[in-house]
């Protein structure tokens, strides 16, 4: 049975770069405003998980050529080794550090390292989720 | 640092390994791996003179401080005899195996195995804490499991790498449990200070149990009947893995074990009697099978295992000499271990030369079984003179060292037997015990050399002409054949430069009244020990010759058993058990796995409830407002109308509803964060739900017996109304502080004015990391299931 999905297509076209946008948002706002990188990935993966229902998996791949599961591995592999940095300066392991610098363009900016671990929690909802999502509904 | 660095450069150099491989290829890459034994062989050989001195090189870092584990590395003299052979046979081992292991093979996880093998014994031997002890102890289980199992796609290595990794790592695990005794008593688990209180620790309740546990750990792993059996199965490996993990290095961990805890438990008369009778007994039976083989590496498997009954036996004599009841000079009684180590040494020398004759045996003529040998002499002069050598050496004839250590052992025995102040009788026994096995030693020497290269020559049934190995092959045998001469002529170098140290760790207080390195001598007198060597060789002989005669015995019980049966009849019963266990609950309806979910739930916090009287609502908190009261009814409508509802769509629908409607109290109590998250994860989850609809089954009404519907819908109500009670009684218990005034600071503490992400990332982030990686777990779970699940048509991989 053909659908005729004309308007979910086109409001998609544009809904999901306000999601993408939302979910980067969320993921950078997460230090000081609700947000974070769990959830930030998480809607970085529904906006991903409402392609791949309204075009076929072999479009988005052609737009999104990863391999979802080597997103999931390097972002537990990240969150992982984002410790370790601590753990060499003899801190207990996963001490975050965060400081306050005077960048051009941005001004006074604070920079923790807890956005990498965080990084690493955001691929690996990503990953995992795409992964899931897709490995069902290729079995279809 | 020194220290450390020779545990972890065999670890360094194996994660080095692959790449290295890839650059160098097949060919060279055994030069590599050879590297590393070698050049730690070199550094330990410098450091012998300061060991010699009583110095002792130690390091330690800081592991787990909060467990009292530390990276504590201690060389002292005791674990330098057993890193001396783990490098220096090691450096040997891999000199053969480049000419022995064929390039098809799997070279590079060959040698990354040895390597982790050699890296995880030297741990062992280094260790002065206890649990680094202990995981490298198991280390050495798993990398020889790996060895054995090389050749995997055989049965019998796949069932010898089973049963060596099962019998060693029960054993291991009883040692660990022995550990943590010492420590529950001594409160450290540095090994030099717990030998330090050994004057504290006599008399305590658990210091028997320990001992036992500790034993048990020594006793598989050094192949002590009846946990011999894993031994035969395990020449499977291949031959340089036989010859290095099997017969000179990991099966001797359990003797290193027992000669560390000497100092402690020695003198103790249980210690006495177990290691003697222990030994002893495998001493006779490892000899008495060993004469029945016909495999060759079998034969060399069962001399081993008689051998370590040996050492075994010869570390109970000397443990004597701690004894404060023993009459006379307690230097007499140490001299037994003195001539343990020396055995020992000795072992490693003529035992790794047979394993490498028997391997060049095998690798020119394509077997090993010696009813289809014979005549090789003539073919393979220089790898039969090897065989002379060593097998000579192993039946304690001169002028090898093998006679040395024999004659030492016989007059261990004699003097044990005569003044061994505990009560008993049974030591009687020992030096007829010791010289029966040695007149099986000498008869199964005799068959090696015999069935082997003399006799008559068998060409029909050997597929290949023989002709000698290649010289590279036979270089590392003839640095074994040439130690074991040397030793003959020179024991006294050995003596104080490697036993002398080992003995001064084993008998602290001792070597320091005395000297404990006696001066060995190749001829000394008509005594007792050299009559003994003259009945072993005359018997011998007459058994050899009567060989075929005699040989129905061990078809009579109790000589035709072996402990095979008992480990295989416990191996299936323990599968049977867990069959009928697993079948109980796993009956493929996810119904009932909620059931017993909610059972387990109800019955543990429900009753801890009960029985603690803990149960308190609460119901002063907060004014309840018209919002909450509204969706709460909304909540309820849902929940209740899901059961009655006719199709799946609808059920997943009012399913969306209680997940919004969470979402919506997390607003309601300001909890932004929680909000957000579930109200993505319902849209998340509604997505899975759709694509999931196509698989599932018919929504079809219930079918299942009223008894069923009733307990069902108990467990369900309970369940609901334990979750309710449990969060009243919560909101009014104030038992322990709130600790969340810590996590107010969070802007000051990790920059961060968001506390809930400060909590996850920050404070809590061991958690949110271990999550991370158990969500990556969960994902690469369900990828799998669906990606490997056989295709419709193909086999049914579950058996069913």
């Amino acid at each position: 049975m053909k659908e005729n999905d004309v308007i979910l297509r086109t409001v998609t076209r544009a809904v999901v770069f306000i999601i993408l946008t939302f979910g980067v948002e969320l993921f950078l706002s997460g230090h000081h405003n609700p947000g974070g990188g769990f959830v930030g990935g998480l809607v970085l993966s529904s906006a991903l998980v409402l392609l791949y229902v309204v075009f076929d998996i072999e479009t988005v791949h052609q737009g999104v050529p990863f391999d979802f599961r080597k997103i999931a591995a390097f972002g537990a592999v990240i969150s992982l080794l984002s410790g370790t940095g601590a753990a060499v300066l003899g801190k207990p392991f996963l001490t975050q550090g965060f400081g306050y610098f005077d960048l051009p363009i941005f001004g006074l900016t604070e920079l923790a390292t807890v956005t990498i671990f965080e990084a690493g929690v955001a691929l690996t909802v990503i990953g995992t989720v795409v992964t899931i999502i897709l490995s069902i509904s290729k079995d279809v | 640092m020194y220290a450390v660095f020779v545990i972890f450069l065999p670890f360094i150099m194996a994660a080095l390994l692959p790449p290295v491989h890839r650059l160098i290829g097949d060919r060279l890459i055994g030069w590599y791996v050879m590297a590393v034994p070698l050049i730690l062989f070199a550094a330990l050989v410098r450091l012998i003179p300061r060991i010699a001195d009583g110095e002792i090189v130690s390091a330690s870092y800081a592991w787990i401080p909060d467990a009292g584990i530390d990276l504590a590395v201690r060389i002292d003299g005791l674990g330098m005899i057993f890193a001396l052979l783990i490098t220096g046979v090691g450096t040997l081992v891999a000199l053969y195996s480049i000419y022995y292991l064929s390039p098809r093979e799997s070279l590079g996880h060959f040698y990354v195995y040895l390597l982790l093998f050699m890296g995880a014994m030297l741990g062992v031997v280094f260790s002065d804490n206890l649990m680094l002890l202990y995981t490298f102890w198991e280390l050495t289980s798993i990398s020889s499991f790996l060895l054995i199992a090389f050749w995997y796609h055989r049965k019998g290595s796949r069932y010898g790498a089973q049963k060596a990794m099962l019998i060693t790592v029960m054993g291991g695990v009883s040692m660990l449990a022995g550990f943590l005794m010492l420590y529950f008593m001594t409160g450290t688990f540095s090994i030099s200070e717990i030998i330090g209180m050994r004057e504290s620790l006599s008399g305590a309740p658990l210091l028997i149990p320990a001992m036992v546990l500790i034993l048990l750990g020594a006793f598989t792993k050094s192949v002590q009947f009846p946990f011999h059996i894993w031994l035969p199965d395990a020449m499977e490996a291949p031959t340089p893995v036989s010859a290095y993990l099997h017969s000179a290095t990991m099966v001797k961990a359990g003797i290193y074990l027992v000669a560390l805890f000497t100092p402690l438990f020695g003198g103790l008369e249980s210690w006495f009697w177990s290691l003697s009778i222990a030994g002893i007994v495998t001493l006779l039976w490892g000899a008495f099978n060993a004469m029945k083989q016909n495999d060759l590496k079998a034969l060399l498997a069962y001399s081993t295992i008689s051998q370590l009954g040996l050492i075994m036996s010869l570390l109970g004599f000397g443990s004597v000499a701690l004894s404060e009841s023993a009459a006379g000079d307690p230097t007499a009684y140490a001299a037994a271990g003195f001539a343990a180590f020396f055995y020992l040494l000795n072992h490693s020398t003529f035992k790794g030369l047979l394993f490498m004759v028997v391997g060049i045996v095998d690798h020119e003529i394509g077997t090993r079984d010696i009813r289809r040998l014979g005549g090789l002499m003539s073919f393979m002069p220089v790898t039969f003179t090897f065989a002379v050598i060593g097998s000579f050496s192993m039946a304690g004839l001169p002028p090898f060292n093998g006679f040395l250590s024999k004659e030492m052992f016989f007059g261990a025995a004699v003097d044990v037997a005569s003044g061994q102040p505990f009560a008993g009788g049974a030591e009687v026994l020992f030096p007829v015990v010791g010289w029966l096995a040695s007149v099986f030693t000498f008869v199964y020497c005799t068959i090696i050399v015999y069935r082997t290269f003399l006799g008559p020559s068998q060409p029909e049934k050997i597929d290949r002409v023989p002709h000698e190995a290649p010289k590279g092959m036979l270089v590392a045998p003839g640095i074994l054949a040439a130690l074991v001469i040397v030793i003959f002529f020179f024991p006294n170098v050995v003596g104080k430069y490697v036993i002398g140290p080992a003995m001064s760790v084993m008998f602290p207080e001792l070597s320091r009244q005395a000297d404990l390195v006696p001066k060995i001598e190749a001829w000394h007198g008509f005594n007792l020990p050299l009559l003994m060597t003259f009945g072993v060789i005359a018997l011998g002989l007459l058994l050899f010759i009567t060989f075929r005669h005699w040989k129905k015995v061990y078809r009579v019980a109790p000589f035709r058993w072996t402990m095979d049966s008992i480990y295989r009849s416990m191996l299936g019963a323990g599968e049977a058990g867990s069959t009928i266990l697993t079948d109980l609950y796993m009956t493929g309806r996810s119904r009932d796995y909620f059931a017993f979910i909610y059972l387990f739930f109800l019955v543990t916090v429900g009753g801890m409830l009960f029985l603690t009287g803990a149960f308190d609502p609460d119901f002063t908190r907060g004014p309840v407002g018209i919002f909450e009261i509204s969706f709460v009814i909304i909540m309820a409508f849902a929940a209740i109308a899901m059961l009655f509802v006719r199709s799946r769509i609808t059920a997943t629908l009012l399913n969306g509803v209680l997940g919004y409607s969470v979402a919506i109290f997390f607003v309601f109590f300001r909890a932004p964060d929680l909000a957000l998250t579930q109200t993505v994860i319902e849209t998340v989850t509604t997505v899975l739900f759709l694509l999931c609809f196509h698989f599932l089954p018919e929504w079809k009404p219930e079918d299942s017996p009223l008894r069923t519907k009733v307990v069902n819908g108990i467990i369900a109500v309970g369940a609901g109304t334990l979750v309710t009670a449990f969060g009243l009684t919560v909101q009014g218990y104030d038992v322990y502080e709130s600790i969340s005034g810590y996590f107010e600071d969070s802007y000051k503490l990790a920059g961060g004015s968001n506390i809930v992400n400060a909590i996850l990332g920050d404070f809590r982030a061991f958690d949110t990391m271990l999550e991370v990686v158990v969500l990556f777990i969960a994902g690469i779970g369900v990828y799998t299931l669906i990606a490997l699940k056989p295709k419709k048509g193909g086999d049914d991989v579950e058996g069913k």
